[in-house]
């Protein structure tokens, strides 16, 4: 069965004084996203060892293979963009107690995750994503990839919050300022209750 | 020329720009440094409405700008690296210490490729003449088989990155994709020209329709500027 574009969490204009106005999350997901989903269902018809996979193994089998760098690109920006949906919310910004008591375990304090995240956001250069993951030591960890990659296709661990640093993201919102954008999403977009349901 | 003469003439020529343009834009302060941003040689609005002011203004003065303080940021403590030009830095990336290595990589990059384009841009368009054109015509079959082959390459590029025509000393011409701002000068090779297709080249304007930019930018091209480094790149005098 082909991928499908799953439908918003939200309506279009919910994260407008948010931060992300109508037209970006319009874009996002009714272009950008969708023109992944429909090039992962190019590659897929034409690739009979992909039919019948599930997009996690479509990920996995992909990466690192340069034969199937345009699958793994596609299928990548899929799962990326499926779990950045959930990762943000009209409600968000605010970490559930829980969380927050794992953060500040892991990480020093909530300040001090924030540095680690928008570091790791600011410095992945030109198109990517920065990620807090739970490693498979337990620990939370902040972490960058580039274009379509993820850590799930990386193995660094579980993914409980990704943010797209791809200029499309941000660029009709904040136009160069990829900090204040990195700022403005985890202090007043990101679902940090996602990422705790997420927290094994 | 030497390294030094040759930056040296660089310096001189940006300077003489700087006052021409002074009646279109303020000059902006410069972080200290070796390395500087070249004025852009026309106004913001000189390539509307294939590319209009505000994404001009942005990419030279905020995206290009960075590049420039963070190259100078990356050479701070190392005077021997200051002293080179940045097209001599992005091409000896094996010999620079590797602290710096992807800043340098990063940020001479973005540097040496924004200085480029600003360059070939501002003008009208139309098509190649003379030894160019042949030239396109013996390698790429044509000029529209050229401009079918660049635009399908940049379209491909998958993320952030460039859509360059190299040239050999011998003039034969190559499309060569790159990731980010990485360059043909990092292997060795010769910038003709090249089109940006970062997304912050064409988001304010074109949104995710890189092809409809990648179309359009060919209206605002300056061939006269494309055969120039032409002949440059035939004495053997083509740097960025
Ligand atoms: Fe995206
Ligand atoms: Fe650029």
């Amino acid at each position: 069965m082909a991928f499908e574009l799953p439908s918003l969490p939200y309506s279009h204009t919910a994260l407008a004084e948010r931060g992300m106005c109508q037209e970006t999350l319009e874009l996002h997901h009714g272009k950008h996203h969708q023109a992944y989903v429909t090039a992962l269902n190019g590659f897929v018809e034409k690739n009979a060892t992909l039919q019948g996979k599930s997009l996690e193994e479509i990920v996995k089998l992909a990466h690192g293979d340069a034969s199937l760098a345009g699958v793994f690109n596609n299928a990548g920006q899929h799962w990326n963009h499926i779990l950045f949906w959930q990762n943000m919310s009209p409600t968000g910004g605010g970490i559930p107690g829980k969380l927050e008591a794992k953060i500040v375990a892991d990480f020093g304090s909530v300040a001090a995750f924030k540095d680690a995240f928008k570091a790791a956001a600011t410095t992945q250069f030109g198109s990517g994503w920065a990620w807090l993951v739970q490693g498979s030591d337990g620990k939370l960890k902040c972490t960058k990839t580039p274009n379509g990659s993820n850590p799930l296709a990386t193995g660094e661990g579980k993914a409980l919050l990704g943010c797209d640093v791809w200029e499309h993201s941000y660029y009709l919102d904040f136009r160069n300022r990829r900090p204040d954008y990195v700022q403005n999403w985890l202090d007043k977009l990101a679902n940090y209750e996602y990422a705790l349901s997420q927290l094994g | 020329m030497t390294r030094l003469s040759r930056r040296t003439a660089l310096f001189t020529a940006a300077a003489a720009t700087v006052a021409a343009t002074l009646r279109v834009r303020p000059a902006r302060a410069q972080a200290a440094g070796p390395y500087s941003l070249p004025p852009l040689p026309y106004g913001f609005d000189a390539n509307e409405p294939h590319i209009d002011a505000q994404t001009m203004m942005i990419h030279h003065d905020r995206h290009h700008a960075a590049y420039v303080a963070n190259l100078n940021a990356a050479v701070k403590d190392y005077p021997q690296l200051a002293a080179m030009s940045p097209d001599a830095l992005v091409a000896r990336l094996a010999d620079i210490p590797e602290q710096v290595r992807t800043a340098i990589r990063n940020n001479g990059g973005g540097h040496v490729n924004h200085s480029m384009f600003w360059q070939i841009m501002g003008g009208k368009g139309g098509a190649p003449a003379g030894a160019l054109a042949d030239a396109i015509n013996r390698d790429f079959g044509g000029f529209e088989a050229l401009k079918t082959q660049f635009n399908r390459t940049g379209a491909g590029v998958f993320g952030s990155g460039w859509v360059f025509v190299t040239v050999t000393r011998e003039g034969k011409l190559a499309l060569a994709p790159r990731p980010n701002q990485d360059t043909p000068l990092m292997d060795g090779g010769r910038v003709l020209f090249g089109n940006d297709v970062w997304e912050h080249a064409y988001y304010l304007k074109y949104q995710n329709r890189r092809p409809d930019y990648l179309a359009a930018w060919w209206n605002v091209l300056d061939w006269t500027k494309v055969a120039a480094r032409y002949d440059q790149a035939k004495a053997g005098t083509l740097t960025i």
